[in-house]
């Protein structure tokens, strides 16, 4: 498999008062070129750490205690992201340049005090020795691209001027507007409306087959899953739990836990029946004791003991 | 915008009227007023007062009239720039005031900037490196800052000023330019005298602003939009000053206006201690002889001086900051 990234055994650590927790505990996974891998799992399973790592934006008291992440983009010399000094210039080309990120909180992701074709047209400044004016038309590009019409005046326009779905557009132009190798979408359409939702799903999917990107997609919704993901990685405490395609996991899911989330999906259940929670699916399945991934005959990759 | 400016420059005028009010009360509050000090001094020095001399003065003063017409009277006159007469010293209050007034604005308006220039750097600092020994160690300055009173700066300066270098301090100009008419070797002269009162008033605000901007600033340093344009590639120092930095200052700005009473009051102490020209002294004198017009004159010029200080900043803070623009 051609990966743009590799990581494997990223560990993270977060010191608080009340002790050391560990948010990440061996992590490994690819992200194949070209394709959409989403992340899933509940809170607090690792998910959005894991995109902070590859970003290298855990900030103190978290730690990456061990693990490494090779990145092989296509247009520059691979390296390994965990290793880079702070200092590196490499870091800040890999920041929005090779590597870019849409956040959860399109109201909050931009500063309020600058126009957004400002902000969009800074991300192009910030990699390429370009002119305002060249940086400015390409950002209107952009903005075309992302389903924004009435282009010009809205690039002078300010993010409290715009409704959510509009400022997650902008924050996707702005994240996609270095044609970056691989973008990393942290949950980007938790704090939309369902509609919305849809439509930001339809333009992350149809750019990045224009683009040709590679997509890290964090959700803990596996109706969103279903329909943008290639890869599921499911993550839970911190663990990678199952690693598959996105038919292998969801039709036939290996490990009881995901076998739980995918019973917890509220469906068309009979009136008078009580929901399925994760814990009454999973019963007393042991899904606390960690175990290392042991490929299955089919590809995919799951954490159960060998016998299980 | 422009009807903003217009709707705010008008506010103003209901303001300053009302405060008009309120100073003539204050002053005309305690008892006794220019006529019976006039009276008691001259009786203290034995000359004999007829009734129709107290009658004419008190007439000549206006104070025969009902106090709503005095208080008509005063204000009319000041609003065509006739200040009245200062009994205290013999003169129109306009001679007393135009040159004080300046003086007082001069050293306010520097301790301003000087707050500024060594509180942003300092604060901006102190948070990213929070908990750094440089942060404790501004932090420990800003509170001594923080806790001396201006007046008490002012006298440890002069003694130390003395004491290692044997000059004077105090004053605005050195003898030989006290009273020449200006020129630049006068404004030269100014110059060198006033960063001493600058810093000596500006300490305590610049102490403040800085321990606030910490605060502000590292409640801003790990916001989403700062995270967004990190993970855009943006450099640090650049990120910083940019984005949260900028966030950050907007409680100052429009806190510009809301420092001018307390630079101003403690420029007052501080003028007493190093015997400046400003109005502080004057203001006092003036209180304490009943010098109605005088005192009245200055309050009322340091109330315009404030709400002209708040709109400046207002239009400040609407120019920097789009969201109270749009409002």
């Amino acid at each position: 498999m051609d990966a743009v990234l590799s990581i494997r055994d990223l560990a993270v650590e977060f010191k608080t008062d009340t002790g050391v927790t560990r948010a990440l505990v061996d992590v490994g996974f690819e992200v194949p070129r070209g394709q959409v891998t989403a992340i899933v799992g509940e809170s607090g399973s690792g998910k959005s750490v894991t995109a902070n790592c590859i970003m290298r934006l855990i900030q103190p008291p978290g730690r990456i205690v061990g693990g490494t992440i090779d990145f092989v983009p296509q247009g520059a010399p691979p390296f390994e992201i965990v290793s880079l000094a702070k200092r590196d210039p490499r870091l800040l080309e890999l920041h929005g340049g090779l590597i870019s990120m849409v956040f959860q909180e399109p109201m909050t992701a931009l500063s309020p005090v600058y126009t957004v074709g400002n902000q969009v047209a800074e991300a192009i400044l910030c990699h390429r020795d370009v002119s305002r004016r060249q940086a400015w038309r390409e950002s209107a590009e952009m903005f075309e691209r992302v389903g924004l019409d009435d282009i010009e005046r809205r690039m002078h326009m300010y993010p409290f001027e715009f409704s959510g779905g509009m400022r997650q557009r902008v924050v996707i132009a702005m994240a996609l507007v270095c044609h970056p190798e691989v973008l990393i979408c942290d949950e980007p359409t938790t704090a939309l409306d369902v509609t919305i939702q849809a439509e930001i799903l339809t333009l992350i999917k149809d750019l990045q087959r224009e683009l040709g990107n590679s997509v890290i997609f964090i959700t803990h919704d596996l109706g969103v899953v279903a329909q943008i993901a290639d890869q599921v990685v499911v993550m839970y405490q911190g663990r990678v739990l199952e690693i598959g395609t996105v038919r292998q996991v969801l039709k036939d899911p290996a490990h009881p836990y995901t076998r739980g989330l995918l019973a917890a999906i509220p469906g068309l259940a009979p009136k008078g029946q009580p929901l399925a929670t994760i814990a009454s699916v999973v019963r007393d399945a042991d899904i606390e004791t960690p175990h290392p991934l042991r490929r299955l005959a089919d590809g995919r990759r799951v954490s159960l003991p060998a016998d299980g | 915008m422009r009807s903003y400016l217009v709707s705010r420059v008008l506010g103003m005028v209901p303001t300053l009227a009302v405060i008009s009010v309120i100073i003539f009360t204050v002053i005309q509050l305690p008892e006794g007023d220019i006529v019976s000090s006039t009276l008691d001094r001259l009786q203290a020095q034995g000359v004999d007062v007829t009734e129709e001399y107290v009658q004419n003065l008190r007439a000549q003063y206006n104070l025969d009239k009902p106090l709503v017409l005095q208080y008509f009277y005063w204000a009319g006159n000041f609003l065509t720039g006739d200040m009245g007469y200062s009994y205290l010293f013999s003169r129109p209050v306009n001679e007393l005031v135009w040159e004080r007034l300046g003086y007082t604005l001069s050293i306010t308006v520097s301790a301003l900037f000087f707050t500024w220039i060594v509180a942003l750097p300092i604060g901006i600092y102190s948070a990213v490196r929070q908990y750094s020994i440089g942060d404790y160690i501004m932090t420990s300055v800003a509170l001594v800052g923080l806790a001396t009173p201006p007046f008490l700066l002012a006298l440890i300066f002069m003694h130390l000023g003395f004491e290692w270098f044997g000059v004077s301090t105090g004053g605005l100009f050195s003898p030989e330019y006290e009273d020449a008419p200006w020129s630049w070797g006068r404004v030269a002269d100014l110059l060198a005298h006033l960063w001493l009162p600058m810093i000596i008033v500006g300490m305590g605000s610049a102490a403040f602003t800085m321990r606030i901007l910490r605060a502000n600033l590292l409640d801003e340093l790990n916001k989403p939009y700062v995270v967004t344009a990190r993970a855009k590639g943006v450099r640090p120092a650049k990120l910083v000053l940019k984005y949260p930095v900028r966030i950050a200052i907007n409680p100052f700005i429009s806190n510009i206006g809301l420092m001018l009473p307390g630079l101003v009051s403690g420029e007052a102490l501080v003028s007493l201690v190093m015997g400046l020209p400003t109005i502080g002294p004057l203001l006092l004198q003036s209180l304490l002889n009943q010098d109605m017009f005088l005192a009245g004159s200055l309050l009322m010029w340091l109330a315009i001086l404030t709400v002209v200080g708040i709109l400046l900043s207002d239009l400040l803070l609407a120019w920097v900051d789009p969201r109270i623009r749009f409002e």
